[in-house]
């Protein structure tokens, strides 16, 4: 086994062990040594990381101009019939590889800042193991073999988020916030393993690439049998492959399925960094980008419902931003239209020779998104850190309080806004390019929520580092947090210069280079868009004016709709309460309580009883009741013995 | 129809009727008094047969030892010449219906087995001589051990009583 | 000489049997109970000597186990009349019916 395989099954290893160990000791070692393990237990997966990327994509993984996958470890764990079993492994490709650098650059992020965010939190070491948890299960899900080892992983990955969202268990919101996500995917995973189970009844294969090997061929005769019946338009193919997106959906918080994502903010503000910006919810794209060969040549008009809805979501919950108070919420809003925004380009990407440019866009995006959303979340995290409070209004002016926290959000909403040369510009630009060469109306609503999403994030800015003057009570924390900054600078760092990575060269549909196409004539439309959002909100948000009150006033039902996020968890709530409640859940309770309980538990008890009770008075202590019953056997007895030997 | 066989069915006439009212009759003394009669008559069957002995120690244990150790006992636990009480009538049925049951299945035993007698001659006088020295002899098909172990018995027999009936007297009072 | 057939010595000792088996559940009195078991042994007295006199008799084996059953009747009445001296003592009564205190 090459050292880059062995490094590779390392980088999925070293989390999970840490997990072991920090679950199992970690509550009899100081606060700061168990800390001090799960950092270095993820730096030094970053570092190999670091140095697979480096292998696979200068070295090892360019074979004749394509980057071809490399098998690094696989073995059969489940075998269900001589074709299909479950395989264990780890797959390096372009994808998973970009996946790998990403998750391991920002947990060990999240787990250097969590060592003074979390400083004297109860249960430190439990927070270090659930981190080291999750970056196992996700690493895990990108380097899958098999699409049930993808599944396994990805149900691991909504165990982990569950016990970060409730980490502070005595919360009554919080518990209410893990369960709600817990359940919104878990939901959709049903829709995910229905889509596995048809997939690999038509491919006859649980494996990735024997699947798409077998459905992407022309002449292949499982594609045959696949799409040779169709149910209202549609080939199964593409059900099955809407299915497994169903799956994707929720874990990225897509429409109708995104209502867990802002509730999620209950959870430590790392924990959103790490789960709900830059890895977990990317799930979704990545399984979609796993398949795409499959949507891409077998199931086009399954693709294109994909970008439909991705654009719908982009759109709808960059509004619903503009108008939350509390900024982790913006945040969580803002994630899920970035998101959608890498759901809508994989879908508006084709197979052919120069119209793959959408699945680059997407991949790149997830890139850059990765950092600068990290970083929005992490310096989020400063600022409450040091004001005590989520809310927008009881913060303003931190500017020259908060100076390192300030440059790099500048840094990361410049980079969202999609201002040139911020690493957002390029991969929004790819993107936005891309949906102008295939589908013109996504292009437009890309655009327009490009301007929005410049307006409300710095609408953010302006609010938390200018607006108001200081807050009397917040303290400045900055100059003995070091463990907070040095993250912070990094991921701008990254934020600022990511793209300038020739993304094409390494990442697209098929393996071969390709230039993402860079025009100047093209990308003024964004960029004065982008412009255009944030002096809209400096009128507004510079200084403390009532500008946008009035403004908020004249839109009346709509700014209030917007407000309550369209109601949408109402409607939730009335399904589940007053359909699902009464009409399953009732009447289920009552089959459970009369007939389980009552019929058979306690009637064979009743039962039970019954007969031991009728029994009982033969011991009635009666010594002449006994020789009735003795002599009556006797002669019993001495009948059946002379009959039988008469 | 000779003497003996005349003789022998009145003897069993009587010695069911006195059994019947020993088990029937509500006054105690006299059923241990049609007891005593019973068991006397039985006697009077083996002296019939010409089991001598076997009367004697009938009348001997039976009914100078057992009837007359019987009568003591109704001295010392009944106020003699009161009525018994009637039985239920729920046991009387039960009890009726099951010695019914078995006297009919055991006559149709009876009466359907041919007993045939295994040798017509050699017949052994039953004399105390004769059963003495088949009892106590040690050789052949002597009986010497179970005799023993019926002394045990007996003395067991003797100190268990003893040890059941003895009142305990309370030390402490003295 | 005509002898009484077997099957009717028979039909007398199982008679006698079945009465001392009727007395033995239908009383109440304990010491009439025991009169009753009298009866049973002696019945089955009765039959091991007509087995000898009429089926084997160059053995002597059924007048051995007639005087065994009288020695262990005689054994076995004593203790009875032990037991229910005691229990008299314990209950004031020789009532079958009120002595019940081993039941469930």
């Amino acid at each position: 086994m090459s050292s880059y395989d062995l490094s590779s099954v390392l980088i999925v290893a070293l989390p999970a062990l840490s997990f072991i160990f920090l679950g199992i000791l970690g509550n009899r070692l100081k606060p700061r040594i168990s800390g001090l393990i799960g950092t270095l237990s993820l730096a030094t997966t970053a570092i190999l990381a670091l140095y697979v990327a480096a292998g696979y994509f200068f070295d090892f993984g360019n074979v004749g101009g394509t980057y071809v996958k490399h098998i690094a470890l696989q073995f059969q764990w489940l075998k269900f019939t001589d074709n299909l079993s479950i395989d264990l492994g780890v797959v390096l490709d372009p994808i998973s590889v970009m996946m790998l650098l990403v998750i391991t650059i920002v947990s060990t992020m999240v787990h250097i800042y969590s060592i003074n965010y979390m400083h004297g939190e109860e249960y430190f070491e439990r927070y270090y193991a659930y981190l080291s948890l999750f970056s196992f299960s996700m690493l895990g899900l990108v380097i899958a073999v098999n699409i049930f080892q993808m599944y396994i992983f990805w149900e691991l990955v909504g165990v982990s988020s569950f016990l970060l969202i409730g980490f502070f268990f005595t919360k009554p919101s919080a518990i209410a916030a893990a369960k709600k996500a817990f359940i919104v995917t878990r939901f959709a995973d049903l829709g995910f393993l229905i889509g596995i189970l048809m997939l690999s009844y038509g491919a006859k294969t649980l494996d990735f690439f024997v699947m798409i090997d077998r459905l992407t061929q022309v002449g292949s005769p499982y594609l045959a049998s696949f799409t040779a019946t169709s149910f209202i338009g549609m080939s199964t193919l593409s059900w099955a492959l809407l299915l497994v997106f169903m799956g994707g959906a929720g874990k990225s918080a897509m429409f109708p399925l995104h209502i867990w994502l802002p509730d999620a903010m209950e959870g430590p503000t790392p924990v959103s960094a790490l789960i709900h910006a830059a890895t977990m919810v990317v799930a979704g794209v990545f399984l979609v980008a796993r398949l795409f060969p499959i949507f891409a040549i077998s199931a086009p008009d399954a693709l294109l419902i994909i970008a439909y809805i991705g654009a719908f979501t982009a759109l709808f919950s960059a509004v619903i931003a503009c108008t939350q108070t509390d900024i982790k919420r913006v945040l969580a809003y803002s994630t899920i239209s970035q998101i959608a925004y890498m759901m809508f380009a994989l879908g508006v990407s084709g197979w052919g020779e120069g119209q793959t440019e959408g699945y680059t866009a997407s991949m790149f995006h997830l890139f850059t998104h990765a950092f600068f959303k990290a970083l929005l979340f992490l310096g989020a995290g400063a600022v409450i850190h040091a004001i005590h409070s989520n809310e927008m209004k009881d913060m303003g002016g931190l500017r020259k309080m908060l100076p390192i926290t300030h440059i790099t959000f500048l840094v990361a909403c410049l980079a969202i806004s999609g201002v040139p040369p911020f690493a957002g510009f390029f991969s929004k630009e790819a993107i936005l390019s891309a949906a102008f060469h295939s589908q013109p109306g996504i292009f437009y609503i890309g655009l327009i929520t490009s301007g929005l999403t410049a307006f409300y994030m710095f609408r953010l800015y302006f609010r938390i580092f200018w607006y108001n003057p200081v807050p009397k009570d917040s303290h400045n924390h900055e100059g003995h947090t070091w463990a907070m900054n040095i993250p912070l600078i990094i991921l701008a760092l990254g934020a600022a210069f990511a793209g300038f990575i020739p993304f094409g060269k390494f990442v697209s549909a098929t393996g071969k280079a390709i230039d993402l196409p860079f025009h100047p004539m093209f990308s003024i439309a964004p960029v004065a868009i982008g412009l255009l959002g944030i002096g809209i909100a400096y009128i507004l948000y510079g200084k403390n004016n009532d500008i946008a009150d009035k403004i908020s006033s004249a839109l009346g039902g709509f700014y209030r709709a917007a407000y309550s996020k369209f109601y949408i968890d109402e409607i939730y709530l009335f399904v589940t309460k007053k359909i699902l409640f009464n009409l399953v859940g009732r009447p289920a309770a009552w089959f459970d309580r009369n007939v389980v309980n009552g019929i058979l538990i306690n009637g064979s008890a009743a039962v039970t009883e019954a007969t031991s009770e009728t029994i009982k008075p033969i011991q009635s202590g009666r010594l002449q009741s006994y020789t009735m019953f003795f002599l009556g056997g006797v002669l019993l007895l001495a009948a059946l013995l002379i009959i039988k030997f008469m | 129809m000779s003497a003996s066989t005349i003789i022998f069915y009145v003897l069993a006439t009587l010695v069911l009727v006195f059994g019947a009212i020993t088990v029937f009759s509500r006054k105690i003394f006299r059923a241990a008094i049609s007891l005593l009669l019973s068991l006397s008559f039985i006697a009077g069957i083996y002296l019939l047969w010409g089991m001598d002995f076997i009367a004697a120690l009938q009348i001997i244990i039976y009914v100078g030892g057992i009837v007359v150790l019987i009568i003591f006992s109704i001295f010392l636990t009944h106020r003699a010449g009161e009525k018994l009480s009637k039985p239920l009538p729920k046991r009387l049925l039960s009890a009726g219906i099951m010695a019914v049951i078995g006297l009919g299945f055991t006559s149709w035993v009876v009466y359907n087995n041919a007993f045939a007698p295994a040798v017509t001659s050699g017949a052994v006088e039953p004399t105390v001589h004769n059963i003495g020295l088949q009892m106590l002899n040690y050789t052949s098909y002597g009986y010497v051990f179970p005799f023993e172990v019926i002394n045990i018995l007996l003395l067991a027999a003797l100190v268990g009583s003893i040890v059941i009936a003895i009142k305990k007297t309370n030390k402490e009072e003295e | 000489m005509e002898q009484v057939p077997l099957s009717h010595v028979l039909i007398l000792s199982s008679t006698l049997f079945f009465l001392g088996v009727y007395g033995f559940f239908s009383r109440r009195n304990l010491i009439t109970m025991l009169m009753s078991v009298e009866l049973i042994l002696n019945s089955v007295n009765i039959n091991f000597i007509a087995f000898n006199k009429y089926l084997f008799p160059h053995q002597l084996e059924g007048v051995f186990f007639t005087m065994f059953i009288i020695v262990v009747a005689a054994a076995e009445i004593s203790l009875s009349i032990a037991i229910v001296i005691n229990l008299y003592r314990r209950f004031k009564t020789i009532d079958i019916e009120d002595t019940t205190t081993m039941k469930f």
